[in-house]
């Protein structure tokens, strides 16, 4: 089956936070498969390891010990530019605080991440940028600031600058931690919107009706894994989203 | 990556940020103008102060009664009097290095004619001083070898004395009779018009008249004269000139060798390097102070630079996390700092200059741009925005990703 051809694969993963004399382990021998195609829930308490892990499988760190391989190959032993690449091309990152760049337009923003890919023209990018938000429902508010955008707005943003060199796999860190539940939602409706067409999502969340959008749940402990299921009965963002909208409704009508 | 790419980032990048831009741009517009004016100032002054030392005549030796200890202070004219007529008599005869010498007497005196007066400068001279001076006669002409032997009551004026005693500078005054000190004089010709030296002095408010009429009609001590002027042979028998001066004066003055002497020569060389310590000694100060509004300006480009190492640190975990390379940064924030060095520095030069002028036309004060002083105030606060916004970046750029975007 397609869907079990292996994306990820991690083992023994530790780190070590060093401050001052303090040493954190912030894992502990952590192994996890990912495979093509999964929609990856990562839970747990406040300080167990999940932005950790989170970090390193989204090459923005590196671990103390362990080893990782994406699609067969050694991440550990690429270089700083290598992992650019990486990052560039394979990888969106979705962040909890958005992380848009200030004063700097929806577009150019959506941009950034083609002004670093040799392989789009400068003819394209244009092009591609907008049509990133409009697959996150923000065609009309290209020319928008940060500051004049809503945070369910902003996350959107990310997510299409995420989305905009088509990579194989989005990884997001709570993405939906500074929104209310009605916007959380609508992320998690593109976020299986794109799963459906077949990009990886891995996302940490502390909300369980949110690890509910999932397909898999995995349980993070004091820097460990401790329980990796998969979800029984998946929610549907676009149904979810309906059942709100048919209640608010019936409220205003009675 | 390409260059057209980062180039483009640079400028979204400054354009998103035009305070700080702007701000960075200020200490270097402020650096690079100041530096450009100062030195332009007193690059001026003393181009100007030896082109009117020089305007007294390169081959000029001037005698002075006294001695002019170095540096100190040397009394009034008259306070010594030791020069003598004979003494200018004899240079003419035995100093063959010597082609021209006149003896000076001089005086301020009341000008009268009719219900005008105006006080000015009598001077009196042989003709020789007028060829010493490159002066020459536009109306009228010199004094004759008579009017020199029989102290006749002759003058030339300069233009600012017609004016003032005539109402108008292109009046002929060439037949008029004016009184010096009640005696009447006739005027027999204009000097050519000589304008301000640079110490301001209007140098057409003169009266020349010949020696004798002065030393003996209007002088109250008729045994010694002011000063004598002379010009060697060429400019490099000057030196040799002074010599043959020296050792003459001091012979008929019966000077013992290991005796001070009791006048002073001068070469016009030797003022003009007087003259030329001065104004170094200016320029060095006007340097100093534009030296330190370029340091203000580059700790102002610092300041920014550093304030915003926060906000540029997150800015580049988040270029990171999308893909860009330590290289990539580093090179933005380069081009960031050559687009705002160039354009602050090129406006800076613009200021610079146009101080310069302003002061030139509203101080009446000269000033000479040099490209020394557009390189090195251009070169030193690009090198100031350079280093500060490379340095930060090129630390953030060596972090991990994540490690620059929780940076605080
Ligand atoms: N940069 C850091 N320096 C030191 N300790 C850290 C750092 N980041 C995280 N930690 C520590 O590592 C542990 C795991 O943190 P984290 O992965 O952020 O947990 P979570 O995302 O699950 O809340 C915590 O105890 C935290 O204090
Ligand atoms: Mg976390």
């Amino acid at each position: 089956m397609a869907d079990d051809i292996t994306l990820i694969t991690v083992k023994d993963l530790t780190k070590t936070y060093t401050t001052g004399s303090v040493q954190v382990l912030a894992l502990k021998a952590v192994s996890l498969t990912i495979v093509k195609g999964e929609f990856l829930a990562i839970m747990g308490a406040s300080g167990s390891g999940k932005s950790t892990f989170m970090n390193i499988i989204g090459c923005l760190d590196s671990p103390t010990s362990g080893t990782y391989f994406m699609e067969g190959k050694d991440v550990l032993t690429q270089d700083r530019d290598e992992l650019a690449a990486l990052r560039n091309k394979k990888l969106g990152f979705v962040f909890q605080s958005f992380n848009l760049l200030p004063r700097t337009s929806a577009q150019e923003n959506v941009e950034l991440p083609l002004l670093y890919n040799n392989t789009v023209a400068a003819a394209d990018r244009e092009q591609k940028a907008i049509a990133a938000l409009q697959s996150v429902g923000l065609g009309d508010r290209l020319a928008a600031m940060p500051n004049e955008l809503s945070g369910g707005q902003q996350q959107r943003v990310a997510i299409a600058r995420a989305l905009v060199n088509e990579p194989i796999i989005v990884m997001a860190d709570e993405p939906t931690g500074n929104l209310d539940s009605k916007t959380s939602y609508e992320i998690m409706e593109i976020f299986q919107k794109l799963n459906d067409k077949g990009i990886t999502i891995v996302m940490v969340t502390h909300e369980p009706d949110i690890a509910q959008f999932a397909k898999t749940n995995i349980i993070f402990k004091d820097g460990r894994i401790i329980a990796n299921e998969q979800v029984a009965s998946r929610k549907n963002a676009t149904e979810e989203l309906q059942l709100i909208a048919k209640l608010s409704d019936e409220k205003s009508t009675t | 990556m390409n260059l057209i790419n980062l180039c483009r980032i640079a400028y979204r990048s400054l354009n998103r940020n035009k305070l700080r831009s702007f701000l960075t741009m200020l200490g270097i517009i402020i650096g690079v103008a100041s530096v450009i004016a100062m030195l332009a100032i007193g690059e001026g002054s003393n181009q100007t102060i030896q082109k009117s030392i020089a305007s007294l005549g390169t081959n000029s030796i001037f005698i002075y009664p006294g001695t002019n200890t170095n540096g100190g202070v040397r009394g009034g004219a008259g306070s010594n009097q030791t020069l003598k007529l004979e003494d200018a008599d004899a240079i003419a005869a035995h100093c063959d290095l010597v082609k021209y010498v006149t003896p000076i007497v001089q005086r301020r005196s009341q000008l009268i004619y009719g219900p005008k007066n105006w006080n000015s400068m009598i001077m009196g001279i042989r003709n020789d001083y007028l060829l010493i001076r490159s002066l020459s006669v536009v109306k009228g002409s010199v004094f004759t070898e008579v009017d020199q032997r029989t102290a006749a009551k002759v003058c030339l004026v300069g233009v600012t004395v017609v004016f003032n005693l005539f109402g108008d500078e292109d009046f002929n005054p060439i037949g008029e009779i004016i009184r010096i000190n009640s005696i009447p004089v006739k005027i027999v010709g204009v000097l050519a018009k000589m304008g301000q030296n640079t110490f301001g002095q209007d140098q057409d408010d003169i009266v020349l008249a010949p020696f004798f009429t002065v030393q003996k009609r209007m002088m109250i001590s008729t045994d010694h004269i002011g000063s004598i002027l002379a010009s060697g042979k060429s400019e490099l028998q000057v030196v040799d000139a002074v010599d043959q001066i020296t050792g003459l004066l001091r012979e008929k003055h019966k000077i013992a060798p290991s005796d001070d002497l009791d006048f002073t020569v001068r070469t016009q060389s030797e003022i003009s390097n007087i003259f030329g310590s001065i104004t170094k000694v200016m320029t060095i100060l006007l340097a100093s102070i534009a030296g330190i509004s370029l340091l203000v300006g580059g700790i102002g480009i610092m300041n920014i630079m550093l304030v915003s190492v926060t906000e540029r640190t997150r800015e580049i975990g988040i270029r990171m996390a999308i893909g860009a390379r330590g290289r990539d940064v580093l090179l933005q924030f380069v081009i960031e700092s050559i687009l705002i060095s160039v354009v602050g520095g090129i406006i800076g030069i613009a200021v610079g200059i146009l101080a310069s002028k302003t002061v030139a036309i509203f101080g009446g004060w000269p000033v000479v741009i040099t490209a020394t002083s557009i390189a090195l105030s251009f070169g030193f606060s690009s090198a100031i925005g350079l280093f500060f916004g490379w340095y930060p970046a090129r630390k953030a750029a060596a972090l991990n990703p994540i490690d620059a975007l929780r940076y605080e």
